[in-house]
């Protein structure tokens, strides 16, 4: 891909990008959110096309219309959430759409499936049905659908985001045996460590710009996130020891019904306390949503309780929860946390206009709220085009997060739950949004944190509880664990069974 | 903080929803001339017949008023179940219910009561009854999640059969059997200073009633927490839900008010604009209601003027008649207003596209104007009365290169 340059109403997406992929490579593309990664695959993959430059396979010029177009030139994507029909088995996943004729055969389908499984030891049984497979095994089956398809550039899309640590270190090992075979990888991410594993070139882009290209190898994981963010980074978050006082949050065996309408939590217990970050660990969808839910009342208590400085809040309604000092920076910022519609002037109020001084008899006071808003928009450096009118949605994401962190702890509660706090900010944020979460542990407050990104529990947690199938599995210091130990108990292994 | 102005970055305008509504009108106009040439006929004199019909004199004025004010109370209600995310399409049901609750009341009240307290007690009962009718589809979504636009359409036909069954029963008129005996003017919404002004019009209390709904609707909107409770819901119940805002409260609460808005405009249709019920006529007004607000951008200004809008139309086809052109011309031109309306995003688009091109042509002229005036400082620096002054001179320059 050469010269390629993308823009979008008010912003240049890609700005004269080239980016060149030998035979047989790994090679990684570095990037903060909205630097322009995924427009540049988006590009390749057929799904936009390039205002100008020109993209070359094996040396030919290329018009890529459509992804169509991209399945013929032998390129694939991986996609961070998976197209699989879960009902269907995994053979009957992968020859979607290359059916062949009206009627198709399965078991010749079957047996080039297994045949591409053992020869780059993905150990997939065609006949298996996706629901019944964990999720780095429907990843694999995303990789073979590309194989299936005589793929030979692979594109990965943030491709670990939804795997344990163990799950990574086999996609890494499949990842060597492509490049082995003579596969072509194009691996999306800004997890540097990922990087530094696997890959031998690293493209770095920022804010649409080329910035580098370097050797892997010889170059430190600070360097290369230096070239990301544009200045020196640091990854450790300076916090000083933990001193817990007075229990904040108690639960007591709680189980909670998950949407399918069967136990997604079982007999959780846990007791937070103030001045503690406990960090909940575990891979998505092993009921950590519904004992969030659960928590902050959006979800029925099927049975157990859960006390908040010493109330029962169990059938409490969720406005109750929010007076007695419960703040929640919810999982999905877009659908939970913020009217996208509406300014930021509402939804910094959004919980509290029924109070004074944003509203008496019934009546909004528009100065009040204006200037409530105002001060967290200034506090927490939310950057928007029109200030405290821009309407929600107007915002990156980045700043969507900031506004809904600073409305959090602007309403200053006992206990802060945050639930992926950071999923898909860049760097700075998340540097800015990790500092915010340790200082309100210092000034006093219980912080319960939800995180996919291990890296991210071990920075801020003092305890790390680690969640399985819904139970939890154990609760450990922090200082006594590594991420090897917390990877298995997030497999569901315990302390013994080992 | 005073005083300050928020800079916007230099950029292309939007599509406002007047325009877009506007748009909208004038080609749903533009249709209904190219409909009346297909039948070999003037359009400008068939909008000349229709503007005569509805405006031509104070007595076609009121008529023409009095059509709106049911227009502009469905409208409405429409608008705030709209506003909560809610698609309220038994408008026709809850009129019917203002309607008959109206017409019973007018029937067994005495005569000799006085009419302010009279007109209080029939306006507070025909708007409990609607609250209620709109309220029993709010209860069915929020306990059962029966769909509103399912309950609401039931419910139209339950009103229609306790109208059926009411009239005859309680309110008939023994000449005629299938309506209702006419009301007494002095239990009508007319009022005779009025109905001297406009020439015996059907014009009444209820246009008055509707301006004053307009102002509440549009300050609980804009103004108060339950306001702000609602339109927070229909903006996004999840989140709504998380601040801790009752929702399923909330989805009864404006159904209740639409409900309320409806059959006051029931009211002011069966008490007011006409005086008698029919048994087996579902109002059209009902659905004409929707189109109202849609048009109207479900703001009670915009509604208000639409109202009147489709009233003239209304009112005005019956003089179409006299030039040969059929009258449902003006239902056709209805008809394709709303289409317009509904693909309102295609005539934003269009819009935008139009004002991004200007702008982008500006963009040019004023990059020519600031190279020959060696201006060295990026687009974004400038402000908009530089720009502007620098594009006008751009405009020259360029045309000065050709």
């Amino acid at each position: 891909m050469l010269g390629i340059r993308k823009e979008f109403p008010g912003i240049v997406a890609n700005d004269d990008i080239t980016l060149q992929v030998e035979e047989g490579e790994i090679h990684a593309i570095l990037g903060e959110n909205g630097a322009g990664k995924s427009t540049l695959m988006s590009i390749l993959f057929g799904l936009y096309h390039a205002d100008k430059g020109v993209i070359k396979v094996r040396g030919k010029e290329v018009h890529i219309k459509d992804p169509n177009d991209a399945f013929d030139l032998g390129i694939g994507m991986v996609h961070q959430h998976f197209q699989l029909v879960h009902n269907f088995t995994v053979a009957e996943n992968i020859i979607m759409g290359k059916e062949g004729g009206f009627v198709y055969d399965i078991k010749k389908a079957s047996k080039k499936i297994k045949e591409i499984s053992e020869r780059y030891r993905l150990s997939i049984e065609p006949d298996m049905v996706i629901e019944d497979i964990t999720v780095g095994m429907q990843q694999r089956v995303e990789i073979l659908k590309m194989l299936y398809r005589d793929a030979d550039i692979l594109i990965f899309d943030e491709p670990t985001a939804v795997l344990t640590p163990q799950e990574i270190d086999e996609l890494m090992e499949i990842m060597r045996n492509l490049s082995a075979e003579g596969k072509s990888i194009i691996l999306i991410t800004h997890k540097l460590d990922e990087i530094k594993k696997v890959a031998k070139r690293c493209t770095v882009i920022r804010r649409g710009k080329l910035i580098d290209v370097v050797d892997v190898a010889s170059t430190s994981v600070e360097d290369m996130a230096a070239a990301m963010v544009g200045r020196p980074v640091s990854f450790k978050v300076d916090k000083s020891p933990c001193h817990p006082g007075d229990p904040i949050l108690e639960i007591e065996n709680l189980s909670v019904m998950n949407s399918k309408g069967v136990l997604g939590v079982k007999g959780f217990s846990l007791t937070l306390h103030a001045g503690e970050i406990i960090g909940l660990a575990g891979v998505d969808g092993n009921g950590q949503s519904e004992l969030i839910e659960a928590i902050t009342g959006l979800r029925k208590v099927e049975s157990g309780t859960i006390r908040f400085n010493g109330k029962d809040i169990t059938h409490m309604s969720i406005a109750e929860r929010n007076d007695l000092g419960l703040g929640h920076i919810p999982e999905d910022r877009q659908k939970r946390g913020l009217i996208l519609s509406a300014p930021l002037t509402s939804n910094m109020v959004i919980k509290e206009f029924t109070k004074s001084p944003f509203s008496s008899h019934g009546l909004l006071d528009y100065l009040a709220i204006r200037e409530y808003s105002e001060n967290i928009i200034e506090k927490f450096d939310v950057r928007s085009g029109e200030g405290a009118d821009s309407l929600a949605g107007k915002l990156s994401g980045g700043n969507q997060q900031k506004a809904i962190i600073g409305r959090e702890i602007t309403a200053d509660p006992d206990l802060l739950i945050a639930v992926q706090p950071t999923r898909g900010l860049d760097v700075g944020a998340i540097e800015f949004i990790h500092k915010q979460l340790v200082e309100e542990r210092d000034r006093g407050k219980a912080v319960f944190l939800v995180s996919f990104e291990l890296d991210e529990i071990f920075n801020l947690s003092d305890k790390i509880a680690v969640i399985s199938g819904g139970e939890l599995i154990d609760i450990v210091d922090t200082t006594e664990t590594d991420e090897h130990a917390v990877g298995l108990m997030m497999a569901g292994i315990r302390k013994g069974e080992r | 903080m005073k005083g300050k102005v928020i800079s916007k970055p230099l950029e292309a305008r939007k599509a406002s929803p007047l325009i877009v509504s506007l748009s909208a009108v004038f080609l749903g106009i533009a249709a209904g001339c190219l409909f009346i040439l297909c039948i070999g006929k003037n359009p400008f004199a068939g909008f000349e017949r229709i503007l005569f019909g509805a405006l031509s004199n104070t007595r076609r004025v009121g008529n023409t008023l009095g059509m709106s004010t049911q227009l502009i109370l469905i409208g409405l209600s429409v608008a705030f179940a709209f506003k909560t995310g809610l698609f309220n399409i038994g408008a026709s049901g809850q009129m019917l219910m203002g309607g008959i609750t109206g017409s019973m009341l007018a029937y067994y009240l005495p005569m000799d009561m006085p009419r302010v307290i009279y007109l209080a007690i029939v306006i507070v009962a025909s708007m409990a009854a609607g609250a209620v009718w709109g309220f029993i589809s709010g209860f069915l979504k929020a306990k059962f999640n029966v769909h509103e636009v399912v309950s609401t359409i039931m419910l139209n036909w339950t009103a229609y059969w306790i109208v059926y069954d009411f009239i005859p029963r309680f309110i008939v008129d023994p000449t005629i059997s299938v309506k209702s005996k006419p009301i007494e003017t002095a239990h009508t919404l007319r009022a005779d200073w009025i109905t001297d002004l406009t020439g015996f019009s059907t014009m009444n209390y209820g246009f008055f009633l509707a301006i004053i709904m307009c102002i509440v609707i549009w300050f609980v909107l804009e103004k108060t927490t339950l306001g702000f409770n609602l339109k927070a819901v229909g903006a996004n119940k999840f989140c709504a839900e998380y601040a801790g805002i009752k929702v399923n409260r909330s989805i009864m609460v404006s159904m209740a008010i639409a409900g309320a808005l409806a059959s006051l405009a029931g009211l002011t249709y069966y008490c007011g604009y006409s005086n008698i019920m029919e048994m087996g006529k579902m109002p059209n007004e009902g659905f004409d209601g929707i189109a109202v607000a849609l048009l109207g951008n479900c703001s009670p200004i915009g509604i208000f003027f639409s109202a009147i809008f489709f009233g003239i139309l209304k009112m005005g086809r019956g003089s179409l008649a006299a030039t040969g052109i059929p009258t449902e011309i003006a239902d056709t031109i209805i008809a394709t207003i709303i289409y317009f309306t509904a693909t309102n995003v295609i005539l934003a688009n269009f819009w935008n596209g139009l004002f991004k091109s200007r702008f982008e042509r500006n963009e040019a002229r004023c990059r020519a104007a600031m190279d020959a005036h060696g201006d060295k400082r990026s687009l974004e620096a400038l402000s908009h009365d530089e720009f502007n002054a620098y594009a006008k001179e751009g405009k020259a320059l360029m045309k000065e290169g050709k």
